[in-house]
């Protein structure tokens, strides 16, 4: 039983640096997108790792801890990418190094045949 | 001891967004920093052992209070946008 | 032992809300300050979860619930209205 708990906190320590490592990114990420991608992915590994290391300490209170990391996993990715769409759509532009923008490609391919076909 | 730093270190964020909300000028950033102060009020009494007030604070401050003024700051503009 | 090791992890997240708030302060666009937003209320369930332990309540990780749903329907509705406005 100790040993288990010595591990949960051990899964805990390890999720919170991850939400540590998700804010580094927020910060030194030269671009908006990769400042979308680095803080929500590595805020959600963090949040579950957190979460499950407590349900291991308490192992009483793993129904609700459950239901929260279902949660978490489900709502998390859809927000980010919401916010990735419309900053798109309200022109934020890409970084100098990115190379490849596929959906502004789609949008442009989108409204020329509409043009074209009367 | 460890309810003594989270408490300094959220009752300084609170005293910087408020600030923010205070003083920026784009309403836009003034209403989520709004949002943020309620969002840290309710971790804190949270740890005054209040979890009924905090609940309230979360559920009202930080999303209904942020969703209806952005809901009204649109409307705003689409009127200043139509004259 | 396993108080120490949870003491230094609420520091950790602690420190990690200090610097989202940095981008809060220097994000160049609105979209910036959203993101920071989001990533100080998923790091705030996690310390909702820890002072759930220290205080050994259960009813505080409802809190924890409402946090994640308010959260989710606020930025979904906030991204909804600027993309619309801009």
């Amino acid at each position: 039983m100790e040993t288990l708990s010595i591990i949960g906190a051990c899964i805990t320590l390890i999720g919170s640096l991850f939400l540590f490592l998700g804010s580094l990114g927020l910060v030194r990420m030269p671009d908006l997108y990769n400042r979308i991608q680095s803080g929500t992915k590595a805020s959600t590994l963090g949040t579950l790792l957190t979460l499950f290391g407590i349900a291991l300490i308490y192992p009483n209170w793993s129904g609700k801890l459950v239901i929260l990391i279902v949660f978490v996993i489900i709502t998390n990715p859809v927000s980010s990418h919401v916010i990735s769409r419309a900053a798109h759509r309200s022109g934020i532009s890409l970084s100098k190094n990115s190379v490849q923008d596929d959906l502004s490609h789609d949008n442009q391919q989108q409204q020329e045949p509409n043009a074209i076909k009367p | 001891m460890i309810y003594l730093i989270i408490s300094i270190v959220l009752g300084i964020i609170i005293l910087i967004m408020a600030f923010i909300a205070l003083y920026h000028r784009n309403l836009k950033v003034a209403i989520l920093s709004a949002g943020v102060v309620s969002l840290f009020a309710s971790i804190l009494y949270l740890l005054l052992d209040a979890p009924d007030v905090a609940l309230t604070e979360a559920a009202i401050g930080s999303g209904l209070t942020t969703i209806i003024f952005f809901y009204v700051l649109n409307k705003i503009q689409r009127n200043d946008a139509e004259k | 032992m396993v108080n120490t090791i949870l003491i230094i992890a609420a520091v950790v997240i602690l420190l990690s809300m200090l610097l989202s708030l940095f981008r809060f302060l220097k994000g160049p666009s609105t979209f910036d300050r959203i993101i920071s937003f989001d990533v100080m209320t998923i790091s705030s369930i996690g310390l909702i979860a820890l002072i759930a332990w220290f205080a050994n309540r259960i009813i505080y990780l409802d809190i924890a619930i409402v946090y994640g749903l308010l959260s989710f329907l606020g930025v979904i509705i906030i991204a909804k209205f600027l993309e619309k406005s801009l």
